[in-house]
């Protein structure tokens, strides 16, 4: 499944809601379909405002895939590009009382891969959550 | 959803009682005004009732900080209420719990401004 959808709030929203419907169809549990849309969220959020600065000429693509072993998202910008080694700490002292500047860092909490990928112009991150094999019974 | 706001007031403390989502755009947005009115009524007691709320994303949480910096910067106290679990688990991969004044109980999180 694709989305082309234009640099907006609506289209973060729509593309959260898109996460959540397909992380349940691909069988993830009531835990961890929050904690996928949210990781999508705030990754279309960073595409939107970092990448795109909400430019109506530019637009955020959502792709959703699944195999066997994991569930795979990517959100691509058209901007500038992302350098991700340039994004403070969150959870430094000097940082822990900042406004903003979480997104990456939940990204990264609630996801197994999280992939950067210049595009010039533009950033694609690829989410990725790995399927947890079923335990067999004890 | 968006975010609503109800204001009470109870002991010289001031209670706002969210429901919905904080979230980037309109839920941030009212929060932050809900705060700054607050504030610019004179009252620096001010307990967040976060029970209904379904759900907050790195903006929501962002513009809880900076209520509490404003709040604390006016030489006032901004504590949380009833924290769902998934608000709760934020703030702890976040390490924002230990920031935050928190209470599970109305009356405890009054008495906690005396």
């Amino acid at each position: 499944m694709s989305l082309t959808l234009a640099s907006s709030i609506e289209s973060v929203d729509r593309v959260e809601r898109a996460a959540s419907d397909f992380a349940e169809r691909a069988g993830f549990d009531e835990d961890t379909v929050p904690n996928i849309a949210m990781a999508v969220r705030e990754a279309a959020v960073n595409a939107v405002i970092h990448g795109n600065a909400y430019s109506p000429d530019k637009q955020i693509t959502a792709t959703f895939e699944t195999n066997s072993d994991s569930l795979v998202v990517r959100i691509t910008d058209q901007g500038a590009g992302l350098d991700p080694g340039a994004v403070p700490d969150p959870l430094a002292p000097e940082n822990i009382l900042r406004g903003s500047g979480r997104g990456i860092f939940l990204i990264k909490a609630f996801m197994d891969e999280v992939h950067f990928r210049q595009l010039h112009p533009g950033t694609e991150l690829t989410l990725i959550k790995h399927r947890v094999p079923a335990q067999p019974p004890a | 959803m968006s975010m609503k706001v109800a204001t009470r007031q109870v002991d010289g403390v001031t209670i706002l009682d969210l429901s919905g989502r904080i979230t980037l755009g309109e839920g941030s947005v009212t929060l932050r005004d809900a705060v700054h009115d607050v504030l610019a009524k004179g009252s620096k007691k001010i307990l967040l009732n976060l029970e209904n709320i379904s759900y907050i994303d790195s903006s929501g949480i962002g513009e809880l900080v900076s209520g509490f910096t404003s709040v604390r910067n006016a030489g006032g106290e901004l504590k949380l209420l009833n924290l769902t679990k998934k608000v709760h688990d934020l703030l702890q991969i976040t390490k924002l719990y230990t920031v935050f004044d928190i209470w599970d109980n109305e009356a405890s999180g009054i008495s906690s401004f005396k």
